[in-house]
């Protein structure tokens, strides 16, 4: 990039020196606090916090799983609908979107709690005699985490379906292959990429989420960013939740640079 | 081996909303027969041929291959052979598996799969391309793909939709020339589609003119350039002088501007008729002369094109076989045409 080119990107990047490098710098410092390694150490090796990383693992794998089974056939019907229902999905999948967490997941606790809409619903109409446990517990972490992140799966999906050519498709029709075929041998293998964008930017965020497990998790689902949320507020051991930090920061760069080394040798029509 | 069939579509009609895509057209095409839809943009020739496809239902009319009636018939049913405008290869499979593909979709056994393969690739000399995938071609070789890909489950029909337009000029005549050379070689039923009206002339035993989704001609090339039915087939088709008048005697015209030309036709006194007389067909005298200044004058390497205004408003395009000097703007010069050399419709 010559010189000239790269004055206009100064504001931004002073903003982001002063505002995230400097402050991600300084949370490592005390880490390794004392100049010693002991808080990794204890991250990394006691059973306690390996298993809430591991947690937050699984929990980021399932959301993403989920969010790929519901938003494929979501985008993928909105990229091949008419106008007006695409129209109709994209306020639907946006409108969320456009809505704090925090609000969002307030809504959720109104819907999954004891007496909450859904197991009114299901109590009335018969279907259950007692109310299903759907708050504070895992399945209502899950159920507000795929909501959440469920958009970021259908957008990436809808333009990889919208990006191919129909001619491809109608060619393939044309050559003899059923519906079911053009799905498996055509869309799937050439939206891959969409999905595989899809898949990272949902885990990687499923990763460090916070608001969502803290309140419909009702202190049951531990995920990192709940446990390091408890270290900096209630017991103020600041080095500890630096070096918690540092840890899920590594683990979002190894889970991005295998994602990348995967989408680089695939390219689209 | 399946044979290749016989083509009838009959009274052919879609609207998209205000538009007629296709009002009415009707057709058929021989077994074995190439019949090349010419038309500009815009005239329903793409429309046409989806109908064929499947790709498009008509309002009304029927398609017939054989006999037997398809209009509602899916694509993937037909055994209809295409090659799209921009190729429409498959980019995540290789050569081979692209041209498998539809031996694959019937569930052709895996060794003959790979026998006829090997057989169209060969065919379109492309032996030894199988494990490319289309990215890594160029355009000829793509084209080719293509139609190795279309040819190999022996379709009944195939269809070409304007498939020669991305490429360069000596490439696409060399493709056209294999193209024809194939399709006579497999015998196959074929609709070719172009707004190019040389393609046209050089590729096809029949020509279908369209225009505003009817049908304004289908004829031989030689009685399409010669003979054109209307206006549009005489200026669609070639460059062209074309006049109106009346027929005022037996083997005579007199034109709008009250020139008189000497013709040959079989139209009674009194009729309304269109003049066509095509620029290369002037010469230095012959029967109908004129004289004009030149308007214009372009030097084209084989010939001159020249414009000339003759008396009475009337202007002329004529080509000069390239022969001495290029006539000067300004100059008054004298051409001449035969009777027979032009034609009234």
């Amino acid at each position: 990039m010559s010189m000239r080119g790269f004055w206009p990107a100064v504001p931004a990047l002073l903003l982001l020196f002063f505002f995230f490098l400097f402050p991600v710098v300084r949370m490592l410092g005390f880490s390794l606090e004392g100049g010693s390694f002991d808080w990794y150490a204890k991250a990394l090796g006691e059973g306690l916090y390996l298993r809430v990383f591991w947690n937050t693992f699984e929990i980021a794998l399932l959301v993403t799983f989920f969010c790929l089974l519901l938003g494929y056939p979501l985008g993928f019907l909105m990229a091949t609908t008419t106008p007006l229902w695409a129209t109709v999905g994209f306020i639907f999948v946006l409108l969320p979107l456009w809505t704090s967490v925090l609000v969002r997941t307030y809504a959720w606790m109104v819907l999954l709690g004891r007496n909450g809409v859904f197991n009114r619903l299901l109590i009335d109409a018969g279907i259950v005699e007692d109310p299903l446990p759907l708050l504070h517990n895992f399945t209502g972490v899950m159920i507000g985490m795929v909501h959440v992140l469920l958009p970021y799966m259908v957008l990436p999906v809808y333009g990889a379906v919208r990006r191919l050519d129909p001619a491809i498709v109608a060619a393939a029709e044309g050559l003899g292959a059923s519906s079911w075929r053009i799905f498996w041998r055509i869309y799937l293998p050439l939206t891959l990429n969409g999905i595989f964008a899809g898949a990272v930017i949902v885990f990687v965020l499923s990763l460090g989420f916070y608001i969502t497990p803290a309140l419909l998790g009702g202190g049951r689902v531990i995920m990192i960013a709940v446990l390091i949320e408890q270290q900096v507020r209630e017991t103020l051991n600041w080095p500890f939740a630096a070096a918690l930090s540092a840890v899920l920061l590594a683990f979002t760069f190894a889970v991005y640079a295998l994602a990348q080394r995967f989408t680089r040798p695939q390219e689209t029509a | 081996m399946q044979e290749s069939a016989e083509l009838r579509i009959e009274g052919a009609a879609k609207r998209f909303g205000e538009v007629a895509a296709l009002d009415g057209v009707s057709l058929q095409v021989a077994r074995g027969e190439l019949l090349t839809i010419l038309g500009p943009s815009g005239s329903g020739k793409t429309t046409l041929l989806k109908v064929v496809a499947g790709f498009e239902k008509p309002d009304a009319g029927w398609v017939k291959i054989d006999g037997v009636e398809i209009t509602a018939l899916p694509p993937a049913r037909r055994d209809i052979g295409m090659v799209f405008q921009n190729y429409a290869l498959f980019p995540h499979l290789t050569v081979e598996r692209n041209v498998a593909f539809p031996l694959e979709m019937r569930n052709v056994a895996k060794p003959e799969i790979v026998r006829r393969v090997a057989e169209a690739l060969a065919l379109v000399e492309l032996a030894g391309y199988e494990q490319r995938l289309p990215r890594q071609l160029s355009g000829g070789q793509q084209q080719r793909v293509a139609l190795a890909r279309a040819i190999v489950f022996n379709p009944r029909l195939l269809l070409l939709d304007e498939p020669f337009g991305a490429l360069d000029r000596k490439l696409r005549e060399t493709m056209q020339l294999e193209v024809r050379r194939l399709q006579r070689r497999l015998g196959l039923t074929t609709i070719f589609i172009t707004h190019d009206q040389e393609e046209a002339l050089v590729l096809s035993d029949r020509v279908a003119v369209m225009n505003k989704g009817t049908i304004q001609q289908i004829a031989t090339t030689t009685e399409i350039y010669e003979r054109p039915a209307n206006d549009f087939v005489a200026d669609f088709v070639g460059e062209s002088n074309i006049f109106h008048g009346t027929m005022s005697a037996p083997g005579e015209v007199t034109l709008e501007g009250g020139r008189t030309l000497k013709v040959r036709s079989d139209k009674s006194a009194g009729a309304k008729v269109g003049v066509l007389m095509r620029p290369e067909r002037f010469d230095t005298g012959g029967a109908n002369l004129f004289t004009g200044d030149v308007i214009e004058s372009v030097y084209l390497g084989t010939s001159f094109k020249l414009r000339l205004a003759c008396a009475g408003g009337l202007e002329l395009l004529v080509r000069q076989p390239a022969r001495g000097p290029l006539p000067a703007t300004g100059a008054r010069i004298e051409v001449g045409i035969d009777p027979k050399a032009i034609h009234v419709f």
